[in-house]
């Protein structure tokens, strides 16, 4: 199979998870925050079945093969520090989830559902990227001015 | 309100774990959204094909599954300064915070990685206090 129809099949799967367990509607996640309000605890379910396939399919990816598919090398995050950039950027994260109820992995699948709320959100999550891309460069390097 | 829908979540869930667990064994990469959607922001990755097309996917599922008859619930109970001002600091977040729910959510935390268990918990107690200011404090 072609690597790219691959990783559309499997950008599928997520996106139809995304879609069946309720991470899509923002709504759901607001109500999963508010506790003190209109509770709704389904996203403790997304975050167990989706922990609990990953945890046991990773396991016996790794040990059943020495490298992937389509590459010749598995590519997995470098060790990084728990510093303030992980926490402070996890935190502000944190903030603009609660104000509007789309993370961005919920919200690219919502895309086709055809909502302009949608797209507005992720004009503005990329918007965000790009400033915070530019702004960690000139923190970087800023002789490079 | 919300319907409580624990089956329906769990099975999403695992399904979400499943393209986790499938882009790792054909791809070796780790399904964040974060890293797949800032790869096609130009500049561009030099791997932005893959994240493209995987992108396309998770357009298309859920249009797809609308068209066999599935039902999708979904309301956006905020305005759209909320969804502005939320959308840029979740970009913003994300990218110093290096991930969001499915890649430090479920890869890290699957993978047992400490920065991505440190960063789930700050960006939930976070989201917790979020949402309670906002409908409880200054909307209550």
């Amino acid at each position: 199979m072609n690597k790219l129809v691959s990783a559309f099949l499997i950008g599928g799967v997520f996106g139809l998870g995304i879609a069946v367990s309720g991470m899509i509607n923002p709504a759901k996640v607001l109500n999963f925050f508010d506790i003190a309000g209109t509770w709704d605890p389904s996203l403790i379910f997304v975050m167990g079945g989706g922990l609990a396939i990953a945890f046991a399919g990773y396991r016996l990816v790794f040990r059943r093969r020495e490298a992937p598919v389509f590459e010749p090398a598995f590519a997995l995050p470098t060790k990084r520090a728990i510093d303030a950039e992980l926490v402070g950027g996890a935190a502000v994260f944190g903030i603009g989830w609660g104000i509007a109820g789309f993370c961005p992995g919920g919200a690219i699948p919502a895309l086709g559902l055809g909502y302009s709320a949608t797209l507005i959100f992720v004009a503005a999550v990329i918007a965000g990227i790009i400033v915070a891309r530019f702004a960690r460069t000139r923190l970087v390097q800023p002789a490079a001015t | 309100m919300t319907d409580f829908t624990p089956f329906q979540s769990l099975l999403g869930g695992a399904l979400i774990g499943l393209s986790a667990v499938l882009l790792m064994a054909l791809h070796g990469r780790i399904a964040g959204m974060t890293g797949i959607l800032t790869g096609v922001i130009p500049p561009l990755s030099p791997e932005w094909r893959w994240r493209a097309a995987f992108l396309a996917g998770a357009v298309a599922a859920p249009l797809l599954y609308q068209a066999v008859g599935g039902h999708i619930a979904f309301s956006v109970p905020v305005p759209t300064l909320a969804l502005v001002g939320g959308g840029f600091l979740v970009g913003i977040g994300v990218h110093f915070g290096g991930g969001c729910p499915s890649g430090h959510g479920i890869c890290g935390m699957a993978r047992l990685s400490p920065p991505s268990v440190i960063a789930v918990a700050t960006f939930m107690i976070t989201a917790f206090a979020t949402v309670f200011i906002v409908r409880h404090v200054i909307g209550g």
